[in-house]
């Protein structure tokens, strides 16, 4: 089976119906994507699918032909994902740090769709997103300070 | 205390490799083989770190590696699960070494006590049990460091001083850097350390200051912070358990055909379990080894399994709660007794009653248990997330009837803990399915459901409390019953009453000047594993103390706030023994006495920052609570809306917080804000139930926590400034407490609707807005 992620052709032996998560985790071995639930009730296994957010967790291996993963791993080349790990630094945001991988997952395709999201965009865009730590109000902060940031460098 | 003794250190370079993993530069010789001398049993009592488990080590040679081009590594030996230790205290050693803390690494430490000192990093002590002995390893090294650059010159020790990574000589401006003087300064002798000149506060480089940005950030945004589910090692093997899902129960048969048919599946292999009370011992069950974790999870569903479930299938929460609610009106073991309560309550002009009931929670840390074990020649080597890195070297250790020194426990970081992580019986399973697998490297992953369904859970409690007012409504008696399942029934025979350490959080130290109070403590089984859970007992016990003092407060048409003041009374530093608390979170009732006028403070703090008493729309209100723990004093304001259909938002939350002196104070900020946004999950959403023995929910769907959406909208975070030479107090804890009772106290001030069982849920639903009759 093969699939693009972070823009590499990857080759590997799965079931069909094997999640995108635990391909990503056990047979690529690209653990930055986690898993929290495996339902898609928590959002810490957020990729990008064609640029869409998507939960990994509950994504078949199969139904990924021809389409593009991105992961955290690439949020650095991202021109959004970077603005957005940049501000999670700034502020301070992480404290376990397990989630944030989603987070920023999520929050970046939220600044790609709505350039200036306000509170209550955060809030529905980011409610997928558990955060057991409870980070929220520092996530919300630096959501605006990364869009900001991404406004003015156009 | 703690001196060292020189035959215990042991030179070494080369192997210590094997030891500290990625230090490969030689600099600054690590000697780690110091232990601290046992003491005869007359010694007086020993508290903070000197009564945990292997106390303190402040020994350099333990704790920092220089190397040739000055790079300094420090260890860090406590678990880093968000509250930033990772940062905290190798900043404290980076402060008074002197170092610049763009050239210092940081070292997670494996599990080892004798080396390090105690790990268990649980108890809001890290910081509070480590700052001290961490100042004095960092000062110790700099000393090293400047008697090896006064011998390079040949000049007196006192003309050279140590700044910013390096040493200068005075007379001629002389400098040279820490790493050419490392191999020199690692052979002099660790000075002793009542000899050690530590900074003067003023001096402080980054302590205190929160500008040092977190050392785990950068890799965590980027997805390489490595988590105990993230080990990869070549080979390895990935397994899940299936749990009997009674506590106490056990494997009756099973049929693995199935299970063994799932392409990717390796082994299917019976756990035996350890009936209760099973400690920290895995629950037993039937492990699904296979080539990847989904594999291994497929294999699981198709087995077949019949359970034995054993007495504790009687377990019911609806009937548990009736019984808990009977026990808790009957007079009980008491605990504490001042006055004569019954006559003073005969004598009230009024009787004010009222029963809470806080659920079983489950800690649910987002990243679940997980661990990996490989065994080679004898050698058992783990690597996990873990809170407790000793006890799970120890528990590894006696199941696998191996040595200690045989079993490593590399420590990675955790997906939070929150006392789940306490508890190392995930290790074990992951140790025994690595030796039934013949040593090959693998790894147990817990999925959501298994956490939830198969954890330690907070106690569940009825508190009962009962007052008698006077004319002018002030209490003239008290009388609190508080009724749960012990943490001791995990460890031995079911107690069935608090252990001190749980009456001692918040329970028995009711700071109230009640000439008649009386604690009462009626016996209750556990059906189930009981377990720490960030903030522990003080989450009943402030509760129901915190929201009754606000219904004597309505009852009495007083203001909360002025009431709370008023019970508490003037300021005074009360010996917490006086009120029954023997326990003092282990500090010194001395060092560390209940000080009245501090509680006292953070609560006129939180008022006036908050604004106690503005107006506000109709739906909305302000709550108070406050509540001593962890030796740190904490107040909080919350503001709800509530609207007409009962929906709930909370717009701010004020937080004071009195914790003594910050020694990172960007941390404590973001501890107090994430204990609002906790306190709020065990307000709102969370509660474990049992039907059958067997746990209801299952995954994120119906155990509930605060999402974004249900997050307080701003938190204000008051921090008291404290000098240096007072005792420090917890921080990952003592926010959690004053939250659910706030907003519950909010909740009657916006809508009249008083919130007596935990969690609040849809309870709001019904009750349609009200005027609101702020406080």
């Amino acid at each position: 089976m093969e699939l693009d992620v972070n823009g590499q052709m990857r080759t590997f032996d799965a079931q069909p119906e094997m999640p995108l998560l635990w391909v990503l985790r056990d047979l690529l071995r690209m653990t930055g994507t986690k898993f929290g639930c495996g339902m898609a009730l928590c959002g810490a296994c957020t990729v990008h699918v064609d640029g869409q957010p998507v939960r990994s967790c509950i994504t078949r291996v199969s139904t990924l032909a021809g389409k593009k993963v991105t992961t955290i791993e690439a949020m650095a080349e991202d021109s959004i994902g970077k603005r957005v790990q940049a501000a999670w630094l700034e502020l301070g945001v992480p404290q376990c740090g397990y989630c944030q991988a989603g987070q920023i997952m999520s929050a970046t395709s939220l600044i790609r769709q709505n350039p200036r999201p306000q509170d209550a965009d955060i809030d529905k865009a980011m409610s997928g997103n558990i955060c057991r730590c409870g980070t929220y109000p520092r996530i919300r902060a630096a959501i605006k300070r990364a869009a900001d940031n991404a406004g003015s460098a156009g | 205390m703690n001196s060292m003794d020189d035959s215990d250190v042991q030179v070494i370079n080369v192997s210590r490799r094997a030891f500290l993993g990625a230090i490969s530069a030689v600099g600054l010789v690590l000697v780690v083989g110091c232990s601290r001398r046992d003491t005869a049993s007359a010694d007086p009592p020993k508290y903070g770190a000197d009564s945990m488990p292997h106390g303190w080590v402040d020994n350099p040679l333990a704790f920092v590696a220089i190397a040739a081009d000055g790079t300094v590594t420090v260890v860090c030996h406590r678990s880093e699960m968000g509250q930033g230790v990772r940062t905290s205290l190798p900043m404290v050693v980076a402060d008074e070494l002197e170092a610049d803390w763009r050239r210092v690494q940081v070292q997670q430490a494996p599990g080892d006590e004798q080396r390090f000192g105690n790990q268990d990093t649980d108890g809001s002590r890290s910081v509070r049990h480590f700052f001290a002995p961490m100042r004095r390893c960092g000062a110790a090294a700099r000393t090293m460091l400047e008697q090896a650059a006064a011998a390079h010159w040949g000049v007196p020790s006192g003309e050279v001083t140590a700044v910013n990574h390096e040493v200068v000589h005075g007379p001629t401006n002389r400098r040279i850097g820490y790493g050419e003087l490392a191999v020199a300064a690692s052979h002099l002798k660790v000075p002793a350390g009542d000899t050690l000149r530590l900074k003067a506060p003023s001096q402080f480089r980054y302590i205190g200051k929160g500008e040092v940005r977190l050392v785990d950030g950068p890799d965590i945004v980027a997805g390489r912070g490595m988590y105990g589910i993230d080990t990869v090692l070549d080979d390895m093997l990935f397994a899940v358990v299936a749990r009997p899902p009674v506590y106490g129960g056990k494997v009756g048969s099973y049929d693995a055909a199935a299970a063994l048919k799932v392409p990717g599946v390796v082994k299917v292999v019976e756990i035996p379990g350890t009936p209760p009370p099973s400690e920290f011992q895995p629950l037993g069950g039937v492990a699904v080894i296979a080539r990847n974790t989904w594999a291994a999870i497929q294999g699981r569903q198709a087995l077949k399994i019949t359970w034995q479930d054993g007495p504790n299938v009687v377990y019911d929460s609806k009937a548990y709660r009736a019984t808990l609610e009977q026990a808790a009106r009957t007079p009980g073991e008491v605990v504490r007794n001042q006055g004569d309560v019954p006559a003073a309550m005969a004598r009230a002009a009024r009787r004010i009653e009222a029963e809470y009931y806080i659920p079983h929670m489950a800690q649910t840390p987002m990243e679940p248990p997980a661990a990996t074990a490989r065994i080679v020649d004898g050698l058992c080597v783990i690597w996990t997330a873990t809170q407790a890195p000793q006890a799970t070297r120890d528990r590894v250790s006696k199941r696998l009837a191996m040595p200690s020194e045989n079993v490593t426990v590399n420590v990675t970081l955790l997906g939070g803990g929150f006392g789940r992580k306490s508890k190392p019986d995930y290790v074990v399973e992951a140790a025994l399915l690595s030796r039934e697998m013949k040593g090959v490297p693998v790894k147990v992953t817990w999925t959501r459901e298994d956490d939830v369904q198969h954890g330690y859970y907070h106690t569940v409690s009825v508190e009962h409390l009962e007052a008698g007012l006077d004319a002018a409504g002030k209490p003239v008696a008290w009388l609190h019953r508080s009724v749960a399942p012990s943490i001791r029934s995990i460890f031995g025979p079911d107690p069935r009453h608090e252990a001190p350490f749980e009456r001692g959080m918040g329970l028995v130290n009711v700071p109230f000047g009640i000439a008649n109070l009386r604690v009462e403590n009626p016996a209750a089984e556990a059906h189930t594993r009981i377990g720490w859970y960030r903030s522990v007992s003080n989450i009943p016990h402030a509760f129901a103390i915190q929201s009754f003092v606000a219904e004597l407060a309505a009852a009495a048409g007083r203001d909360p706030k002025d009431y709370l003041l008023e019970l508490i009374g003037p300021a005074q530093r009360v010996d917490p023994r006086t009120m029954g608390d023997s326990w003092n979170y282990t500090e010194s009732p001395e060092r560390y006495p209940f000080d009245t006028g501090r509680l006292r403070r953070v609560i006129e703090t939180v008022s006036r920052e908050a604004g106690w008493g503005r107006k506000l729309p109709p739906g909305q209100g302000l709550g108070i609570a406050a509540h001593y723990s962890f030796v740190t004093y904490v107040a909080a304001v919350v503001q709800v809306a509530v609207s007409g259909k009962g929906e709930l938002t909370i717009p701010r939350i004020d937080v004071a917080l009195d914790c003594g002196p910050q020694v990172n104070p960007e941390r404590v900020r973001t501890q107090i804000e994430g204990a609002c946004v906790m306190g709020v999950s065990n307000a709102l959403a969370s509660e474990i139930t049992f039907k059958a023995g067997r746990v209801e929910q299952s995954n994120f769907n119906d155990y509930q926590v605060a999402r974004i959406d249900a997050a307080p909208r701003e938190i204000r975070v008051h921090l008291i400034a404290s000098d240096f030479d007072v005792p420090l107090g917890g921080v990952g804890e003592p926010g959690v407490p004053p939250i659910a009772p706030a907003l519950c106290n909010a909740i009657f001030a916006a809508t009249g609707k008083r919130i007596r069982q935990l969690p609040i849920r849809d309870q709001l639903a019904a009750h349609g807005s009200q005027p609101a009759a702020n406080g």
